[in-house]
């Protein structure tokens, strides 16, 4: 497997790089998920655990994102989200609420920086 | 119960367009336009056609994979490489399916009428499946996810096309702010979803670990975010458990969504 992208073409790559190496995980759950039952204390485990991963996946977005993001300060990027959540509170936990304060924050924060 | 009980027809069908208004109505659909807007923009950008990058949102239905795949796909990356940085970025799958299908399986459900709910899985759709499903009839639930993931799907892949189109005409602040949506979103209907002291500490203690994990350079960290993060609020979970049936071990058990 030292072959390089370039080798392989777009869409033979899509398959092999893309579609496998990331459906397999949902394949693994299916097969993992055979007679287990919602209320085990396993599946509560695992919820969690789903919980925390997404978690962790969100704050990296939010501190160590690339492209267009990563050149927006990372102060900008970090109380914009902070804003949306205390406006989801202070709306009584209203989603969209949460999202356009969060949103509305980065685009004043990023165009006063000069961005 | 917060949402009140389904109320259509009754039929699988009846299921599955509850699922479509659901997905449409949700802030993820606003989210997945604006997802895939950056996302086709990305595919122009590096050279791909529009008809791979639809493609793409199809068979992979994982944002963070997706661009991995397509920054990683220069002339001189190598394919195994890039294959477990996709795969690594992929692991959240793997849990939210295990959390799902139990609850929207029957007994006689077979493997293969999984498969297509598995496939549609991804942390958007799971977010609205684990709100709505547990309202509906166990026979209507798996139609309602099939509904909710069809949908968001195809906006998805519409709106790649669109993005790609788009992509000359976007000025740069509006890619940042498209790009920015999706943290925000998905943290904010994180929060909304986080009920029970179970997925407010998961949610907390994973948005602390990531990065301090990440910064002490540990291998793996996303995946040692989900073990370490989620089993403390798993523990923190039993331990409260623990002490509302020792306060009242006379009284009934509390009805609660989780046991």
């Amino acid at each position: 497997m030292s072959a390089t992208m370039a080798e392989i073409g777009p869409y033979l790559a899509l398959i092999l790089v893309g579609f496998l190496p990331n459906e397999v995980w949902r394949v693994l759950g299916l097969v993992l998920v055979r007679g287990l039952d919602e209320r085990s204390q396993f599946i509560v485990w695992v919820r969690a655990v789903a919980t925390a991963m997404l978690a962790g996946v969100l704050a990296q977005l939010i501190l160590a994102s690339s492209g267009a993001l990563a050149a927006v300060p990372l102060w900008v990027r970090i109380g914009a989200a902070a804003v949306g959540l205390l406006a989801f509170f202070a709306a009584r936990r209203s989603v969209f609420a949460g999202v356009a304060a969060g949103v509305g924050a980065f685009v004043l924060g990023a165009y006063l920086m000069g961005y | 119960m917060p949402e009140p009980a389904f109320a259509t027809s009754g039929t699988a069908a009846g299921a599955f367009l509850h699922g479509t208004r659901v997905a449409l109505t949700s802030v993820f659909a606003f989210v997945i336009v604006f997802t895939y807007i950056g996302y086709g923009a990305l595919c122009h950008d590096y050279g791909f056609s529009v008809g791979w990058a639809m493609l793409s949102t199809v068979l992979q239905w994982a944002g963070p994979a997706q661009v991995i795949l397509v920054t990683g796909l220069g002339p001189g990356a190598l394919v195994l490489e890039t294959a477990i940085a996709v795969s690594l970025s992929s692991v959240r799958l793997l849990p939210i399916v295990v959390a799902l299908l139990p609850m929207v399986r029957r007994e006689n459900s077979r493997p293969w009428q999984l498969v297509i709910p598995a496939h549609f899985m991804a942390v958007s759709v799971w977010v609205e499946a684990m709100r709505h499903a547990p309202t509906l009839p166990r026979e209507h639930r798996i139609p309602f996810c099939n509904g909710v993931g069809l949908t968001l799907l195809t906006l998805g892949t519409v709106f790649t096309a669109v993005g790609y189109y788009m992509q000359a005409a976007l000025p740069a602040l509006f890619g940042a702010a498209a790009m920015f949506i999706t943290p925000i979103s998905f943290l904010v209907s994180t929060a909304r979803n986080a009920r029970i002291l179970l997925e407010k500490a998961a949610l907390a203690l994973g948005l602390l670990l990531a990065p301090v994990l990440a910064y002490a350079g540990v291998g793996f960290d996303l995946l040692w975010t989900g073990v370490i993060g989620g089993t403390l609020a798993y523990l923190l979970h039993r331990w409260q458990r623990h002490r509302q049936r020792s306060a009242k071990s006379s009284g009934p058990e509390s009805s609660s969504t989780m046991p």
